[in-house]
């Protein structure tokens, strides 16, 4: 038991930072923001030629580091604290383990090399344009066609789909329900019966798609292991990506904390810093108590992955419920404490807001974690309230 | 960073469930699950003499001082063991938690071999003598007074002044008690840590009756009382430093033991949302999850917290330890309330005396006030952990 950083995760988190800080300085990260496909292609670049991050929890014999989760939240935490816009994410910490947990041998070894060497953008389809959670609201639809499947319907909400060298399509057979029937398809988003449609976002710094497919044609080799049974993959791999985002958020929360901070020892009213009344100070004191306590939840759920099998989809709820709602909060008491410089389209403080509410429903709201828990907690009290 | 436990520390903990196991399906059945702290004291005394004999009273001590030198980890499964086998909260915590400890820190070698072995053997218990009227949330303004008397059969120190919400005085044999010994110094300066028995007939205790209609806590009266000269741990004049590093202690690993008992109360709470059908009810779903997950991050806020107080430091999850949770606690009491409906009103017998469930929406108050108020906690984090200035102090 040694809950805190290894000398060797402390190196990759003092990395992360320095590369997070040049590559996410307020300047580039509004251009980043303001261009056609919504980030940096020099800084994805360097992502994953020069830092090797989009192997760092893939095994060594696709070319990874083979290391963790731990690993990873720590460079998400990082991502998130400055907003670093990039298709990281999206390939990382949701296609790569949907491939890796679904796909066959053969799949993993063809597609998992160009993930870690840094060279295939890759995102995950999953949910419907109405965006409901989890496994009941996958959108798109895999039917038996002659020759093989054919995929139709939409998905919405898929990160960075319009930069995609490769979509992982989670798709639902014709009448099935829940952990049944589901399919993860890979699909070339460059296909003519694939159409992307980039939206306009509230959270400026993750660029998302509408994705429809139109009898997409497929092959069985498409489909990730086999058709219909790829249920318990999808919620394995969404209970990771879960994991590195509550790490996101948890960046994002004390980035939030960082800035209201120094702007209370610094701003001057009635001849003293706001920083020492109460009233401010005790806000931010909150922030960092519920700050800290994401830190927990988040690392809790990193570990999880790597050692804790029975846990970690638990402990995945867990994080997303208390990261998200920690995020929100830090972020609307930053802007609060700014005052007025809080509300500009200028200061950074609304793209931290905006961020803040986007993740707290990309993976399901904190209210359908906690039913979930409550769920396991309470087994023999489902139905009907009293 | 790791979760687990290493094969050595597997061993570990079984050697300690089976002796936590047996004892508990034996000699001490009856205890098995008691939380309060005042309920069967008899039995619990020899529960601590059974701890003592067996060395697993204060595992984490030197040998020399009746412990195994038991590892951070060790301490933690140890923990952990207790709670699964129902051992029942420990009478002697503050001799074994706090005052031990800061005994083993700052204590001279003869201190150490007087007070250590009783404490470890449940021999000896110990209450705290720290807030009095009018010293709270500003604890340094202290007035009860010590000076060293001359005497032929050697010095004595002598105490006059009065303490306040002492838990546990009435099974105490000693007090840790701050006083002023520099005559018209203020604050933190001239004050001291004496160690003074409270059987004698300077001291006179006098239970208070809380909101929950027990009497955990008293008033203590030194009239005139005596201790040794040698009864002071530090030098004389530093007692704040002593007092603060006391309550540091209080982050220790019997935080675990407390989570326990929390983890206990939060099973039974959900058992009762189920029979009473109000685990039906999608807002007390909500509420029962939330609980369920602030408890499992206090645990691994604990580990972060042992694992840095194993580096010397107080790190970000230390500071906000505390008041995360107190106010968890308080919610939990609310939660209590809200499950058992107008039922958990109704006192089951004509005594002014409630249920467990009940119980813990009352005493729960207490835990946002004691051992630094949520107001002053938030003071704290937000000056010496975020740097922001210091509250100014009136005159």
């Amino acid at each position: 038991m040694h809950f805190a950083f290894t000398d060797e995760q402390t190196l990759i988190h003092d990395a992360a930072r320095e590369f997070c800080a040049e590559h996410g300085a307020p300047a580039r990260l509004r251009a980043a923001i303001d261009s056609p496909q919504g980030y940096d292609e020099a800084t994805w670049r360097a992502i994953g030629e020069e830092m090797g991050w989009c192997g760092i929890a893939l095994a060594a014999e696709f070319g990874g580091s083979g290391l963790g989760a731990v690993e990873l939240a720590i460079l998400c935490e990082q991502v998130g604290r400055v907003l670093l816009p990039s298709p990281f994410f999206a390939t990382v910490a949701l296609a790569a383990p949907a491939i890796a947990l679904a796909g066959t041998a053969a799949q993993r070894e063809a597609l998992l090399p160009g993930i870690a060497a840094g060279r295939t953008r890759a995102t995950l389809a999953i949910t419907s344009s109405d965006g409901a959670p989890g496994l009941e609201g996958i959108g798109p639809r895999l039917a038996r066609s002659k020759r093989g499947w054919r995929l139709d319907g939409e998905a919405g909400f898929v990160i960075h789909a319009d930069a995609a060298d490769l979509l992982v399509v989670a798709a639902r057979a014709p009448r099935s329900r829940s952990i049944d029937g589901v399919s993860l398809a890979v699909v070339d988003p460059h296909d003519p019966r694939v159409s992307i449609e980039r939206l306009t976002m509230l959270d400026q710094t993750r660029p998302m798609s509408r994705v429809r497919f139109d009898s997409v044609a497929l092959g069985a080799c498409s489909l990730l292991g086999e058709a219909g049974e790829a249920g318990p993959a999808l919620v394995a791999t969404l209970s990771r990506a879960q994991a590195a985002l509550a790490a996101e958020q948890l960046g994002g929360a004390e980035a939030a904390l960082e800035i209201a901070t120094e702007h209370a020892k610094a701003r001057i009213q009635f001849d003293r810093p706001i920083g020492s009344f109460q009233a401010v100070k005790h806000r931010l004191a909150d922030m960092m108590v519920a700050t800290e306590a994401a830190r927990s939840a988040a690392y809790y759920a990193a570990c999880a992955v790597d050692e804790l099998p029975e846990e970690f989809e638990e402990a995945a709820s867990m994080a997303a419920a208390w990261c998200s709602e920690t995020f929100t909060d830090c972020t609307a008491g930053m802007i609060q404490l700014l005052g007025g410089v809080g509300f500009t389209w200028e200061h950074a403080a609304h793209l931290y807001f905006k961020r803040a509410r986007a993740a707290s429903t990309l993976l399901g709201a904190p209210a359908w974690h906690r039913e979930r828990i409550a769920a396991r907690l309470l087994p023999a009290a489902s139905g009907k309230p009293a | 960073m790791k979760l687990g436990f290493t094969p050595d520390e597997e061993r570990f903990r079984s050697e300690a469930a089976t002796w936590l196991t047996e004892a508990l399906a034996g000699p001490f059945a009856a205890l098995r699950g008691v939380t309060g702290l005042t309920a069967r004291p008899e039995e619990r005394r020899a529960w601590e003499q059974a701890l003592g004999r067996a060395r697993w009273s204060v595992p984490g001590w030197p040998r020399e001082y009746g412990g195994r030198a038991a590892t951070l980890a060790e301490q933690v499964i140890f923990a952990e063991e207790c709670a699964r086998a129902g051992a029942p909260a420990r009478l002697g915590h503050l001799g074994v938690e706090l005052i031990g400890p800061t005994i083993l820190a700052f204590g001279t070698e003869a201190q150490k071999a007087r007070f250590l072995p009783p404490i470890a053997a449940g021999e000896e218990y110990w209450c705290q003598g720290y807030s009095e009227p009018n010293a709270g949330s500003d604890l340094s303004n202290v007035r009860t007074r010590a000076h060293l008397e001359r005497g032929d059969s050697g010095d004595a120190w002598i105490i006059d002044g009065q303490k306040t919400w002492t838990s546990l005085a009435q099974f105490a044999d000693w007090a840790f008690v701050l006083c002023r010994t520099t005559e018209g110094s203020r604050g933190r300066d001239g004050l001291s840590f004496l160690l003074v028995p409270v059987r004698q007939p300077g001291v006179s205790i006098r239970p208070i009756r809380q909101m929950t209609g027990d009497t955990e806590f008293n008033e203590l009266f030194f009239d005139g009382a005596r201790s040794a000269s040698d009864c002071v741990l530090g030098a004389p004049g530093d007692g704040w430093t002593v007092a603060m590093a006391l309550l540091n202690f209080e982050r220790g690993v019997s935080t675990l033991a407390q989570q326990m008992a929390f983890r206990g109360e939060l099973d039974r709470l959900c058992a009762l949302a189920v029979k009473n059908g109000r685990a039906r009810d999608p807002l007390i779903r909500q509420r029962l999850a939330e609980a369920h997950i602030g408890l499992r991050i206090m645990r691994m806020s604990a580990l972060r917290m042992l694992t840095d107080a194993g580096t010397g430091r107080l790190g970000r999850a230390g500071y906000t330890y505390k008041i995360f949770w107190a106010t968890w606690h308080r919610a939990l009491g609310e939660l209590a309330m809200d499950i058992q409906g107008p039922a958990g009103e109704v006192a089951p017998t004509a005594e002014y005396r409630f249920g467990e469930m009940t119980n813990l929406y009352l005493y729960t108050r207490a835990d946002t006030i004691y051992g630094g108020t949520n107001q002053i906690q938030r003071n704290l984090i937000a000056e010496r952990a975020l740097g922001l200035p210091k509250e100014p102090r009136g005159r």
